[in-house]
């Protein structure tokens, strides 16, 4: 009986997180594409409800009702699998992100580990759309979106050892409380423009959309899927970018903390705060989306092995020196 | 020079130019109209759905001469005709495929009496196939709906023809 009721318990806040979760990505793909229309002076999704808010419910139904298509000649498990692991791994992914100090769904202490490990892993949906498809353009899509993947969680990586040098903590709360005083934005703003332009990267978005760019490659991984399997890779990316948004608000935004520490300031809830904070990220990501030329391959790799993995290092370096030398190293409590 | 084109690629002087445009770009007024509630001009020599019209009186100007049929580069149009009890040739049967119909307007260039025209009509999107094989009524049902705006835009255009 009490296992079952703490199973009801689980359920319950699983779908708490989930559903408002999985709502807002379809209202940031409704954002995404007005964004871009606004900014190219159109007028983008209008007719669908208000403002057209409910586009993306409607594009959810004409998914639903079309017809899967399997190749002949693919690996059918393999296939099926793909859109489902990319659309869990970036969902299961929100389970550590705190919404206030205590609205948190799993609070354990490598938390940012286990956001990253995560997000690395949503590599493997692609990879295997891609194989399974047995087609040569998911395939080259699949490789690109790999390689591209990689080469970028490295500077992720070392970006977050920068921000956990000045916490002292991997738990998710701890650092962002310890953005109380100052969020880490100003003292490792580098960081953060090269955690941003990464995180484009890493969610395969313009201007690093080539494992979908449809001049060279058709849709990339995607070109065999229709229907819903299609809508779920779709779904998985939006909520990855929604998810490297949330990422960049907890590392560099102070996530659930308001702007400056007032009274007043803190009568809105803390929720809110991380809101607006990753809508204001999702929105830069729109605005570089229509406004910047897709990058070449090697360009791409260039930047992410020669010039940001090194930068990063240097800055870790740097980051290092300068707590030690003013004796200014988190204590470990 | 070199310099200075380094030091604008490490503080992405020009991204950031790129973005300052985009958010401008925002708030300026929009270049499209909002289609199903707002239309676009239509040219009176645009060359939309098919109508065949008929004389003030009511008679089909149509007086099956074939020279559409025998024009249509696709091949859409079928005519079939006999004669009327008042001794005048009529067609029995006129069909459009406006499936097969490319829209190329020579149908209403051969016309030697403005019979078949096509309009400034271009939303007659259907959901089945059969509801495009247009036949006699249902064009003469376009000729009588359309004829005002048919009947102008054939005159506006006259000077040219």
């Amino acid at each position: 009986m009490n296992s079952l009721y703490i199973l009801f318990n689980e359920t319950y806040k699983i779908l708490f997180l989930l559903i408002p979760v999985l709502v807002t990505v379809a209202m940031i793909v409704w954002l995404d594409r007005r964004v871009w229309a606004l900014v190219q002076k159109r007028r983008g999704p209008n007719v669908v409800g208000p403002f057209g808010l409910l586009q993306s419910l409607a594009d959810a139904l004409k998914y639903i009702f079309k017809e899967i298509i399997i190749p002949a000649s693919s690996n059918k498990v393999i296939f099926i699998l793909a859109p489902i692991i990319t659309m869990t791994l970036a969902l299961v992914a929100w389970a550590v992100i705190p919404f206030s100090e205590n609205l948190v769904l799993a609070d354990i202490n490598v938390g940012i580990l286990y956001l990253f490990a995560v997000s690395s892993l949503g590599v493997y949906g692609i990879i295997m759309g891609g194989w399974a498809s047995n087609s040569k353009y998911p395939f080259l899509g699949a490789i690109r979106s790999a390689a591209q993947m990689v080469s970028y969680e490295v500077s992720i990586g070392v970006i977050i050892i920068n921000v956990l040098l000045c916490v002292g903590s991997l738990n998710l709360n701890d650092i962002v409380l310890a953005q109380k005083n100052m969020w880490f934005v100003l003292p490792l703003f580098p960081m953060f423009v090269i955690f941003f332009i990464s995180a484009l990267a890493e969610t395969n978005r313009p201007p690093f959309d080539l494992p979908e760019a449809e001049a060279e490659l058709v849709a990339g991984y995607q070109t065999e899927y229709s229907g819903m399997m299609y809508a779920m890779f779709w779904l998985g990316e939006y909520a990855n970018i929604l998810l490297m948004c949330a990422m960049g608000s907890i590392l560099f935004l102070g996530g659930w903390l308001p702007p400056l520490d007032i009274e007043t300031l803190k009568f809105v809830p803390a929720p809110i705060w991380l809101i607006f904070k990753i809508l204001f990220l999702f929105i830069l990501f729109a605005l570089v989306k229509a406004i910047v030329p897709r990058y070449r391959y090697d360009q791409l790799m260039k930047l992410g092995w020669k010039i940001f993995l090194p930068f990063s290092l240097i800055w870790v370096v740097l980051t290092a020196g300068y707590l030690l030398y003013f004796n200014l190293l988190p204590v470990q409590t | 020079m070199k310099l200075a084109r380094l030091l604008k690629t490490i503080f992405m002087i020009d991204f950031a130019a790129g973005l300052l445009i985009a958010v401008k770009e925002v708030f300026k007024s929009k270049k499209t109209i909002n289609y199903p509630f707002e239309k676009g001009q239509v040219s009176p020599r645009a060359r939309g759905e098919h109508a065949l019209r008929r004389y003030p009186n009511g008679e089909e100007r149509c007086i099956a001469c074939k020279l559409c049929e025998a024009v249509c580069p696709a091949q859409a149009i079928t005519i079939e005709s006999s004669e009327r009890e008042d001794g005048s040739r009529k067609t029995t049967r006129y069909d459009i495929d406006m499936l097969k119909c490319i829209y190329c307007g020579l149908c209403e260039e051969s016309c030697p009496v403005d019979a078949i025209v096509q309009g400034p009509n271009f939303e007659f999107a259907t959901e089945t196939r059969e509801e495009l094989y247009y036949n006699k009524e249902k064009l003469l049902e376009n000729g009588d709906r359309w004829e005002n705006i048919l009947a102008s835009n054939i005159k506006a255009d006259n000077p040219y023809r």
